[in-house]
């Protein structure tokens, strides 16, 4: 499978019919992107896709060839909402066991791509497919808010 | 010189040439010694010291650097414990918060031992607690040693010399040095055999400061490692096939149609499952859906909730063991003007932590070696060793983050780290098999929260005054069984009543316990342990009972606490911060709930509006907490939120129901948990308290359910008798 993974072309040995979330795993070595549940019921696999967030354990590698994958790692690279979002999730100390924290973060960033001034109820209904069983929502939220500040 | 300082100095010469500095305590065990790939908050482990010494309290190291590094005996599961115990070493060090680390302590079991426990672990929201005065006073003797330093090399009296803010200095000769430089020098200073701790006055990092969790940017980066992204050369993932009832066993495999899946390396039986060996997760599961297994079923009995908890209500019918008494409750509840009777039922509830159980094992000739988020090494050490029949010192256990652990990774049977063992043991290969269990064994691996039922019988005399209480609990035992079993001296689990009818002051009162004989469904504690269930009963029962007399639930408990200052406290703050007592427009409510367990004490009011249909949202809940001196005041504000949603979560749509001998839910679509539109702001109100700190990460769960039960009764009139809530309103 060719696949470009945050602007890394890469040519990965496995089957098409692989979940995204285990090439981008087990195979790319990036394990910022977590597996939570299997079934899209989640969020903690989230990605980017041509800069859509997609559920990657769903996903299969097969229907990503030619288009471009982000994770949190080159999120945190490259992307200033992203960024923007690090900092208010560091300000705030949003993250308890983190484990969530990657999709979280991806959704977010997807959100603010698309609308850079949510309402709570926007914030709310956006990052209701991301579970955080530590229950750090109230914290995301602040930290959302914030970072729309500092990039508006 | 002393025989200690020179071992000391010895020490410090060998490990000055791998690159350490100080290492107070200087008991560094084997696990530490080797190069651990992960050890600490994203960075790689103890490379630095390759030399091991031992000598007691192997808490602290600075290095040359100017790092300080806390080695931290508990797990961070996400209560905050990195920060929190690093915390206290610094303040007595005097150090910058800027220059201090943290990692997780190797299993060695009795340096690193939980004081509260006599072993090596984490629970019971012991951390802060058991931690308060050993890290201070590791800290402590670490600054003592680096004044002795400057002294020594600036020629100065001890006593001139200072430390703050990382620095120390003396202002006579206007010296001054970091504890990087004089590490070298501190290595070779006699360790101080009393301390002197600081005035709490004098605190500068501890209640002071919003100090930025250590984890902080780690977790925000996706850069933090748990077990699930250990990656080592050769490791093979393990996926499991368990059986569909709890106490199956397997009684025949066909394997061919997983094995001939590509990336399929073998496939192993072990005693309670089957599991596939891959290359990768992806290709291991699809051989695990693979297998065709026939389980013998016949020696489990196709258990079914519903029926079960319709025993559970008949047993509570019969007098049980009694485990409070006081007065003659019988007597009372015969001569009251009115008695007033509920039931409260509770589900089964699964720990369900983002991060599915996992494991990775490594068997070779030396010994075992496990990654994990170790919660429980003084139990799962030594169960390691025995079913390898080897020294417990050839076990290695490097401790990771946990993705969320609720109590399950702390099992009394060392379950699923014995399962990732044996899964090695049976492969008969010596690289490392990394267990992982897919949501769906998660869900239904058992260990859950115990089925309770409460009955409850209050006895109001004419005046309105509470003369008697029954309360009867029926349900399984999370200790009975298991190697802590001990815990059940006085004949009966103490977890299963802890905090029943607490702390009312009532002159006759029962407490009793049915305990159900095992029959196969394991149980575990689960964040907050007993008072999940027992702090409901009792916060919903004394909320009816007020409302039968007429009085204000707030005045109707306080009247009932009058010896108990710290309950009061929180109850009064909570009721003054929520503006209790003020009008809700009609549709809303407003209820209050305190409960103390494991010493801390925490009261919460949730306000709630209910809409025509029944449904109904919590729309902020004010919590008031009193655990001692507040360490980390900005980790007790995000462990009383994340405890109020967890609670809440459980409240509203969790539930583990039994058919068949099955358990129903699989995954997050069937098992609802609270989701962020759920999530009410919560407000947090610390009372200001010189008693010694104790835990957060359990104390702020179980208010909340009977607060919003209470609540939904103001806004509705009716009671919630089972949990969850779900949609009982709109019947
Ligand atoms: S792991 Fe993909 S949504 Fe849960
Ligand atoms: S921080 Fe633990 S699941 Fe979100």
């Amino acid at each position: 499978m060719k696949l470009t993974i945050n602007n890394q072309p890469l040519e990965l040995d496995v089957e098409p019919d692989m979940p995204l979330l285990w090439a981008i795993r087990d195979h790319a070595g990036l394990t910022g992107t977590k597996f939570g549940c299997g079934m899209a019921q989640c969020g903690a696999c989230t990605v980017h896709v041509d800069g859509q967030p997609v559920r990657s354990c769903i996903t299969p590698v097969a229907s990503v060839e030619g288009k471009q994958v982000t994770t949190i790692e080159g999120a945190t690279e490259a992307s200033t909402i992203t960024q923007a979002l690090q900092e208010a999730w560091v300000h705030y100390n949003v993250p308890q066991c983190g484990y969530c924290q990657s999709g979280q973060l991806m959704s977010a960033t997807a959100l603010l791509s698309s609308n850079p001034a949510p309402s709570d109820t926007d914030i709310d209904s956006f990052m209701a497919g991301n579970i955080c069983r530590c229950a750090t929502y109230q914290r995301i939220r602040a930290a959302i808010k914030r970072a729309a500040t500092q990039l508006a | 010189m002393t025989e200690q300082s020179n071992s000391r100095r010895h020490f410090f010469k060998t490990s000055l040439l791998a690159g350490a500095g100080l290492t107070l305590g200087v008991r560094l065990s084997q696990a530490l010694a080797d190069d651990a790939p992960v050890a600490g908050p994203g960075e790689a482990g103890s490379t630095a010291l390759k030399q091991g010494l031992f000598a007691p309290n192997a808490f602290i190291r600075i290095a040359p650097d100017n790092t300080v590094t806390v080695i931290i005996k508990h797990l961070e599961m996400g209560q905050g414990t990195y920060t929190g115990l690093t915390t206290l070493v610094a303040e007595e060090l005097g150090a910058d918060w800027s220059q201090m680390r943290a990692e997780g302590a190797p299993a060695d079991t009795e340096t690193y031992k939980n004081l509260a426990f006599g072993s090596m672990g984490t629970g019971g929201s012991t951390s802060m607690a058991n931690s308060y005065l050993q890290m201070r006073q590791a800290g402590a003797a670490a600054r003592e040693m680096l004044k002795r330093a400057a002294a020594r090399q600036w020629g100065v009296d001890e006593r001139k010399v200072t430390v703050s803010n990382g620095v120390l200095s003396h202002a006579g000769a206007g010296f001054s040095a970091s504890f990087g430089e004089m590490a070298e020098l501190a290595a070779g200073m006699p360790v101080p055999e009393n301390v002197t701790l600081k005035n709490p006055e004098d605190f500068v990092l501890i209640g002071k400061n919003n100090l930025t969790r250590l984890d902080s940017e780690a977790k925000s980066t996706g850069k933090a490692i748990y077990t699930q992204d250990i990656q080592l050369p050769d490791m093979l993932v393990a996926v499991v096939a368990h059986p569909p009832r709890f106490g199956a066993a397997v009684q025949s495999v066909d394997d061919s149609g997983a094995r001939a899946i590509r990336g399929v390396v073998n496939v192993v039986q072990y005693p309670n499952g089957v599991a596939v060996l891959a290359n990768d997760f992806w290709s291991a599961k699809k051989g695990r859906d693979a297998l065709e297994i026939s389980w013998d079923t016949s020696k489990t009995p196709p258990l079914d909730s519903e029926a079960l908890m319709a025993r559970y209500k008949s047993l509570a019918r019969l007098p049980g063991v009694k485990t409070t008494s006081a007065g003659d409750v019988d007597a009372a509840l015969k001569g009251a003007a009115q008695v007033i009777s509920a039931g409260y039922e509770f589900p089964y509830l699964a720990h369900a932590a983002m991060e599915p159980l996992n494991c990775v094992a490594q068997i070779t000739d030396a010994g075992c070696e496990i990654w994990n988020g170790e919660q429980f090494q003084g139990i799962d050490k030594p169960s390691i060793a025995a079913v390898l029949g080897i020294d417990p010192a050839q076990v290695k256990i490097n401790t990771l983050f946990a993705g969320g652990s609720f109590g399950r990774r702390a099992n009394p049977h060392a379950d699923y780290v014995l399962e990732a063992v044996q899964i090695a043991r049976a492969s008969g290969l010596q690289q490392p098999i990394k267990m992982v269990w897919t949501r769906e064994e998660d869900m239904r691996g058992g260990h859950y929260r115990p089925m309770f039922y409460h009955q409850l019988e209050g006895g109001l005399d004419e005046h309105g005054n509470l003369t008697g209480w029954r309360q009867r609990v029926v349900g399984q035992s999370i200790v009975q069984g298991t190697p802590m079993e001990p815990m059940m001296a006085g004949g009966f689990d103490p977890m299963s009543v802890e905090g029943s009818g607490e702390p009312y002051e009532i002159p006759n009162r029962s407490i009793e316990l049915h305990t159900p004989a095992a029959f196969g469904v394991p149980v575990q504690w689960w964040r907050s342990v007993g008072h999940t269930h027992t702090g409901f009963a009792t916060e919903c029962f004394i909320d009816e009972l007020a409302h039968a007399t007429g009085r204000d639930p707030v005045e109707f408990r306080r009247a009932l606490m009058k010896d108990s200052p710290r309950h009061l406290g929180v109850l009064n703050l909570a009721a003054e911060k929520a503006g209790w007592g003020n009008r809700l427009p009609a549709g809303r409510g407003r209820g209050i709930a305190v409960v103390k367990s494991f010493n801390t004490y925490v009261a919460e009011v949730a306000d709630v509006t209910v809409k025509a249909d029944g449904s109904f949202t919590v729309d902020r809940v004010v919590v008031a907490v009193d655990c001692g001196v507040a360490v980390n005041p900005d980790v007790i504000y995000a462990q009383m939120g994340g405890g109020v949603g967890f609670g809440l979560s459980a409240a509203l749509g969790e539930k583990i129901t039994l058919k068949e001998g099955q358990v129903e839910q699989s995954n997050f679509h069937d098992y609802l948990v609270m989701r962020m539109p759920q999530m009410p702001p919560v407000e947090v109100h610390i009372v200001h308290s010189g008693e010694n700190p104790s835990g957060v990460g359990e104390p702020g769960v179980p208010p909340i359910a009977p607060a919003v039960a209470n609540a939904l009764f103001a806004a509705t009139g009716r009671r919630i008798y089972q949990l969850p809530i779900a949609n009982q309103l709109a019947a």
